[in-house]
């Protein structure tokens, strides 16, 4: 069922060094923000929109200020600074003040002594609305027989790319229409924050969970109309993000409350709220056409994109970016026609979820690869393998694939792993789709095997400075490193001290709070902080490697550049001089800080041609799975991996975010979407919003593929998204070969088998 | 309730004084806000999610979904007290040293649940482990680490059984 990974001594690069928050999160010390107090505290809460779509009329608060125990209502009348925040545009209303545009979109926000004070005082507050029809449906938007739902008009972003010959055709010709539900990024820890004023009404500080601290430090001060370094920010506990922190939710809102009540403010949302109060992954519909030579090399793709992007901007520009360069997907081709459309709906609105836009191209074009395949009569590994794109391969963007690109090796590295046993005759019932609804029978189940591939770009892409801070300090004996990169789970807490120990020979590492005190970090988004702030760490740590040289070469007479750290001593390479760091660092201390930035990149113009995007990583998924064709049950048996990691910087790491992955796409395969109806969320609940469970795991067997990236700072790739992309498809294209159907739109849901 | 009425709470071994407590406040609620006991989590206040899990008289319930009044005269065990002092238990420190831990908010729930688990079935199978951590939702690992984590524990006693 698992493998045991070993621990060795020094927790340098390459050994599973475990979570130094690990003891705290086992025994519940660890304090995530909705565990955080402070005295003569506050709660906060929000009152947010029933409609979809409305005009406010009047909102009258006087009955929730009445209430005893409430300390303050604020509405949009209480933002001092912009009235408006967002990643990209910045169009989202910190309060609704004269039109709400989506179900959930906040309207006010109360401070009171009890979380059920706060629940009474929200229902006290009256909001007349004038209700109008709402934009649900984005080809509505397109045609332009809509009237604008924002000044910022319907369409948030359109982008098209035109490549080579735009006549291209072959003897191949298949095309479909796909379509991505809607997903939540379903963090455990939900969103949470405590404020705390500083008490002249002119400054905050606080602490909150999130992906990007400073990012969020100046959306939140430009509302707050204070000056940036009067509002700090602290990392709190973080439960899980996958994306949905990287927008403002509750930040700005607790931060307003705490200034108003000269008060501390802890501000938590319930699940349901949740829901609502952070951005989804986009829901997508994907024409595709791929154009084939006889033996299946695509000649040609045509392709239209149209993301729903919900109410406000959010990341959207990105995610259609994202999308539409990916069309491709890791295969070679020179011709390509792709229109692709973000769009403003009365829908929630959509951002970045793990994945960002690629999630959504993967299911279309790997559900194309295997219509090619079908066509010519090939096998789905072989349609893989003969467009698999190497090294140096021209994109569609015009863009040349610099990156280490070992696609026809993941594909060939999963296609050893060993198919599972075949199910038993006779077998637990648990192991049956359904489980322990007990409801499938053995001599009913169909099994059947599928594959995906994807390539996803790391970092930012079109032109955006990105860049990593970190600071390394060297005092008293031991290390002490300072970023400000989000710990969402993912374990940099753990990376950032394997960089130091490799870089310094010193074994005793701390971090440092993370806050607002240090240079940006950037976003914990986009696979990038293995990269990015492991780039930063690594920096910082050999700037102070050289200034330890220099102090021991003036000491010992030695020209420091003969010196190497070889484990735990200072080497002279041209002698015999060895002394231990830690030794050599006695009544020494320096700091150094040092920024990361990665190579620039370019916007795409009008065509869609541009070197847009960083870098790019691979992974092949083979997905076996046995379904019940009459219930139209799924049970994911296997998922074979072979992933492009460049380098496994920390083994035990690696396979969970693996594993994590292939979970969050299996969810995405077939269990998880919200549900909309006319705008409408139909089911904010972990009752209603199915996630996989224990049960649903399937086994997973991994290979990393190893060749390390010269580009990066650490030889190793981000890892975090790729494991999620491909898994879905090959999942989906597993039921397609169990029960023949052609199957458009994820999740597959049981009545798209068995009607 | 009235604000004068108190009751008291059982909670890892120690009685608690619960005062001023709104009716209808959960026992999840009360051991975070008023108890300082926030090693337990609310994920979903639906019992859906398992992160809220504790003891209640040797069962694994959620404490969402109990009324912390209704809790007076039981035994709680929370996260915080399986054990006495700074050391791990054995399940603790196979979910460190097996990485079972992403984020750690599902964490505290699961270990509740594998030490209910092991308690009652020490020697349990492949789907018997599953299913009595199939209400522990964990959105980081996909549950390998976690599956490789109890194995280890059951090793582990086994280990020390033997010797």
């Amino acid at each position: 069922m698992s493998t045991t990974v070993a621990v060795r001594n020094r927790d340098v690069l390459g050994t599973s060094a475990l979570r130094p928050d690990g003891a705290g999160k086992v025994s519940g010390s660890f304090e995530f923000t909705s565990d955080m107090h402070a005295d003569n505290m506050l709660w906060g809460a929000t009152l947010r929109s029933p409609h979809p779509y409305a005009r406010i009329v009047a909102i009258d608060t006087s009955a929730a200020l009445a209430l005893s125990g409430v300390s303050c209502v604020i509405t949009s009348q209480d933002v001092p600074g912009k009235p408006t925040y967002g990643l990209i545009s910045s169009d989202q209303p910190v309060f609704a003040c004269d039109v709400v545009r989506y179900v959930g979109e906040p309207i006010a926000a109360v401070a009171a002594d009890h979380p059920e004070t706060c629940r009474r005082a929200l229902a006290l507050i009256k909001v007349e609305y004038e209700v109008l029809t709402p934009l649900t449906n984005p080809e509505d938007a397109i045609t332009g027989n809509f009237s604008p739902i924002h000044p910022d008009g319907n369409i948030i972003r359109h982008q098209r790319i035109i490549r080579g010959d735009q006549n291209a055709t072959g003897p191949i010709v298949v095309e479909g229409i796909y379509d991505i539900g809607m997903q939540d990024q379903a963090f455990l820890g939900l969103e949470a924050a405590l404020a705390i004023p500083d008490g002249d009404g002119g400054g905050v500080h606080l602490h909150v969970a999130t992906q990007w601290l400073h990012e969020d430090l100046s959306q939140i001060s430009a509302c707050l109309a204070l000056p940036p370094d009067r509002v700090r920010l602290t990392l709190g506990g973080v439960g899980g993000a996958f994306g949905a922190r990287e927008d403002i939710s509750l930040q700005v809102h607790c931060c307003l409350l705490a200034l108003k009540t000269n008060r501390p403010i802890k501000m938590q949302y319930s699940r349901e709220e949740s829901f609502f109060g952070h951005v989804h992954r986009h829901p997508a519909k994907i024409f595709m056409r791929h154009h084939a030579d006889a033996s299946g090399k695509i000649i040609k793709i045509d392709a239209r994109f149209v993301f729903d992007g919900g109410a406000y901007t959010s990341t959207s520009p990105a995610v259609l970016i994202n999308g539409i360069t990916h069309t491709q997907g890791p295969y070679k081709c020179d011709n390509a026609t792709v229109d692709g459309y973000a769009i403003r709906t009365n829908n929630p609105p959509c951002g970045a979820m793990r994945g960002f836009g690629v999630v959504q191209a993967c299911f279309a074009h790997e559900s194309q690869m295997d219509k090619i395949a079908q066509a010519v009569g090939c096998s789905p590994v072989d349609v893989r393998l003969i467009n698999a794109m190497e090294t140096g391969d021209p994109l569609i963007t015009g863009q040349i694939m610099e990156s280490v690109a070992p696609v026809a090796r993941c594909i060939t590295d999963t296609a050893s792993i060993p198919l599972p046993e075949p199910l038993p005759q006779t077998v637990n019932e648990l192991a049956l789709p359904g489980g322990s609804g007990l409801t499938a029978q053995r001599s009913n189940i169909v099994r059947g095997i599928g594959w995906g591939v994807s390539m996803k770009n790391l970092m930012y892409s079109e032109g955006f400075d990105d860049f990593a801070t970190a600071r390394c300090t060297v005092k008293d004996g031991k290390v002490l490193l300072k970023f400000a990169t989000s710990e969402v789970g993912q374990g940099f807490v753990t990376l950032a001290p394997q960089i130091a120990r490799s870089v310094l020979g010193l074994d005793d590492v701390e971090i440092e709070p993370i806050d607002t005190q240090v240079g940006s970090a950037g976003s914990t988004s986009a696979s990038r902080q293995t990269w990015m702030s492991g780039g930063a760490v690594d920096g910082a740590c050999r700037l102070v490697r050289e200034q330890i040289f220099k102090h021991v070469g003036a000491i010992h007479n030695i020209d420091p550049l003969r010196f190497v750290v070889s484990d735990t001593d200072i080497v002279d390479q041209l002698g015999t001089f060895r002394i231990s760091v830690q030794e050599a660092i006695r009544g020494f201390s320096c700091s150094e800080t040092f920024e990361h930035h990665h190579r620039k990149t370019e916007e795409l113009d009008e065509n869609g041609q541009g070197n847009c995007h960083t870098a790019f990583a691979f992974v092949a998924h083979r997905a076996v799975v046995d379904v019940d064709p009459e219930l139209g049950l799924v049970k994911v048996v296997q998922i074979a991996t072979a992933q492009d990691v460049g380098r496994v910087l920390n083994p035990l790491s690696a396979i969970g975010q693996l594993e994590g992955g292939i979970a969050q796409g299996l969810g995405l395969a077939v269990m998880e979407e919200i549900v909309m109806k006319d705008g409408k969320v139909k089911n904010p609940s972990f009752t209603d919003y199915l996630l996989p469970t224990a049960l649903d795991a399937p086994h997973v067997v991994a290979v990393m593929i190893e060749q390390h990236e010269p580009q990066a700072p650490l030889g190793a790739k981000g890892i975090g998204e790729p494991p999620c992309i491909s898994v879905t498809p090959a999942i989906v294209a597993a039921i397609r070969d169990a029960i023949g159907k052609d199957l458009l739109r994820i999740p597959v849901r049981p009545q798209d088998i068995c009607l | 309730m009235s604000e004068n009425e108190f009751y008291y709470l059982r909670v890892n071994g120690t009685n608690h004084y619960v005062q001023d407590s709104w009716v209808g406040e959960s026992l999840l609620f009360v051991l975070r806000e008023r108890l300082g006991l926030p090693g337990t989590k609310g994920a979903c206040e639906q019992g859906e999610c398992g992160s809220c899990t504790v003891l209640l008289d040797g069962n694994a319930v959620c404490s969402c979904l109990v009324m912390a009044a209704s809790a007076v005269d039981s035994e709680i065990v929370t996260v915080e007290g399986l054990t006495d002092g700074n050391e791990l238990t054995d399940v603790q420190q196979s979910f460190v040293d097996q990485g079972a831990v992403q984020c750690g908010f599902c964490t505290p729930g699961l270990i509740v649940a594998v030490h209910h688990l092991l308690d009652h079935n020490p020697q349990p199978t492949e789907f018997e482990i599953k299913e009595a951590i199939s209400g522990n939702i964990c959105r980081c690992t996909g549950y390998g680490r976690i599956f490789a984590a109890v194995e280890e524990t059951i090793k582990i006693r086994n280990g020390a059984k033997q010797s």
